[in-house]
């Protein structure tokens, strides 16, 4: 088994569409992202999930240098960013993709699907 | 080389697939199979000319590739135990049954082939794991750079290890759309040679022509119910039949002026068998004909005229009408056209070519659209317009054997 990071990325439009978003059109969006959820949990490939605030409550520390360097917003500007992730556990990247095809259509969002590094041996 | 040191290389390339897709099988590791493969290749080289060919070769090297594989696994596993691991994994372990054939090579192609990685990447992988093609002989066939051709592979190979791209025949409701793009990939192939797009290359290209009519009789062997590989076998080897007289003296002679007489019968008559079984599968499972079993067949309705003059328009743009309704793309549409032309007359034929344009902008860039409105424009009488054609036809198109073709259809313009 391996894992596998299914990130749902955004861009500015998408933030400000789904702002626009009445929660009658919200609802159920939520309810699919918890069915799908739900499968996940009940076929043993969940291992973590979570949305994020917006990509402007974000601070980069840098401690690579002599002292820390703590900045507002993110390290690289970009013109798309990570919203919400699941990590989940797929024998191969043919279940990971279905998986993350099932996501998409859930939470309304493109999904990037990216391997874990394995473990390194004992 | 010796005949001897040729006659290995022959066999070794034949039997590079099977060789290669039965180390990954068993070893779940691409490099590992590919250098355990050129290893076997280095003793058979040694011993075949002294002890002459095994019976079995193809045999002689998987098992000979499999204990090369197998002592550096030994060798590394001290510092690298994850070989070891593979090794337990991997060795004869059944695969999850498909219900269908299963053949290491099979399993192979639709990893090369996979949705994951880059087009580009997907033709590479395929001419190199399965075709044996080396990796200056792929850069060469599609111009690049070695080095470029060398990193498109390695990142690929990278991306099927991380990515854990699985060495499996996919599930049959995957079938479909996973082997439309190995089918993609071989037509790709198949179509670079025949017409290269480049101004650089041959204008004809038999190693990629003939590689790609290999894969698919691999294909074939494989899936024999599959309707659509049998129409891309049938579809390359009705195209083939056509090659040596396709370009005389450096230039590209269209279907009407070929000498028919030049044709490959034998690949003819092995294409029309092929259409036929097609055309009794379909009306037996009621399953309509996809893409390349029409294309097929319209080039079988082609190589059945005696003569130019005898060739059966209706039933052409019958199929193209039917190709349409399966691709709805302005190429098809283009094709459908030179139909026409024949049935309706340019004129009709010349008004549905200018509204295409208008589906689809970029076929202005296209030669085949301008060769088509040209040639169209020319037996209208309309020469200057059809002069036009001919420079944006010949401004569009790298090939020099369609160019010089080109050219002299301008030049033949009443003033």
């Amino acid at each position: 088994m391996s894992q596998y990071l299914l990130a749902v990325n955004g861009s500015a439009a998408d933030v400000e569409a789904q702002a626009q978003m009445t929660m009658e059109e919200i609802q159920p969006i939520f309810e699919a992202v918890n069915v799908f959820n739900e499968k996940l949990k009940a076929e043993g490939a969940w291992v973590f999930a979570g949305g994020l605030q917006p990509i402007e409550s974000t601070t980069t520390v840098d401690n690579t240098g002599a002292e820390t360097v703590i900045t507002d917003g993110p390290f690289v500007e970009s013109k798309e960013w990570i919203g919400g992730f699941w990590v989940i556990e797929a024998p191969d990247l043919d279940a990971a993709l279905k998986w993350a095809a099932e996501g998409s259509k859930a939470c309304a969002g493109r999904v990037e699907v990216r391997p874990f590094q394995d473990e390194p041996e004992a | 080389m010796s005949d001897a040191g040729a006659a290995v290389d022959r066999i070794y390339r034949e039997e590079y697939g099977r060789v290669v897709a039965s180390l990954v099988r068993r070893f779940g590791d691409l490099d590992l199979a590919e250098d355990a493969a050129a290893e076997a290749l280095l003793v058979a080289l040694e011993r075949w000319p002294v002890d002459g060919v095994p019976p079995n070769p193809g045999g002689w090297l998987t098992t000979t590739a499999g204990n090369r594989a197998i002592d550096r696994i030994r060798r590394e596993s001290h510092r690298d135990a994850k070989h070891q691991a593979a090794l337990k994994m991997y060795d004869d372990t059944p695969h999850e049954p498909t219900g269908l054939v299963e053949d290491d090579r099979l399993r192979l192609i639709f990893t090369c082939c996979h949705p994951a990685l880059a087009p580009e990447a997907r033709v590479a992988l395929t001419l190199r794991l399965l075709g044996g093609l080396t990796v200056a002989e792929i850069a060469q066939a599609f111009l690049v750079p070695e080095t470029t051709m060398a990193q498109r592979i390695t990142r690929a190979k990278r991306k099927i290890k991380d990515a854990h791209i699985p060495f499996r025949v996919p599930a049959a409701d995957d079938l479909p759309t996973r082997l439309a793009a190995v089918l993609a990939v071989v037509y790709l192939v198949f179509n670079e040679g025949y017409l290269s797009s480049s101004a650089d290359a041959d204008p004809m290209r038999e190693d990629l022509t003939a590689e790609a009519i290999r894969l698919s009789r691999i294909l074939r062997a494989l899936l024999p119910e599959e309707p659509e590989v049998a129409g891309l076998l049938a579809l390359m080897l009705l195209t083939e039949a056509r090659r040596t007289v396709r370009v005389a003296g450096g230039e590209l002679v269209p279907l009407h002026e070929q000498d028919r007489g030049g044709w490959d019968r034998a690949l003819i008559a092995e294409g029309h068998d092929l259409v036929r079984e097609c055309l009794a599968r379909a009306l037996r499972t009621g399953q309509g004909p996809g893409q390349y079993q029409l294309l097929a067949a319209i080039n079988a309705v082609h190589t059945d005229a005696p003569e130019a003059s005898a060739t059966d328009w209706s039933q052409i743009a019958a199929l193209y009408a039917q190709l349409y309704a399966v691709a709805p793309t302005p190429i098809v549409a283009l094709n459908r056209a030179v139909a026409t032309a024949e049935l309706d007359g340019p004129e009709v034929a010349l008004a549905e070519v200018d509204r295409l344009p208008g589906i689809q902008p970029s076929l202005t860039t296209y030669h085949a659209w301008h060769a088509t409105r040209a040639d169209l424009l020319r037996r209208l009488g309309r020469s200057a317009e059809a002069r036009a054609a001919y420079d944006a036809a010949i401004a569009a198109t790298e090939n020099s054997a369609e160019r010089a073709y080109l050219s002299r259809r301008r030049g033949s313009l009443a003033p």
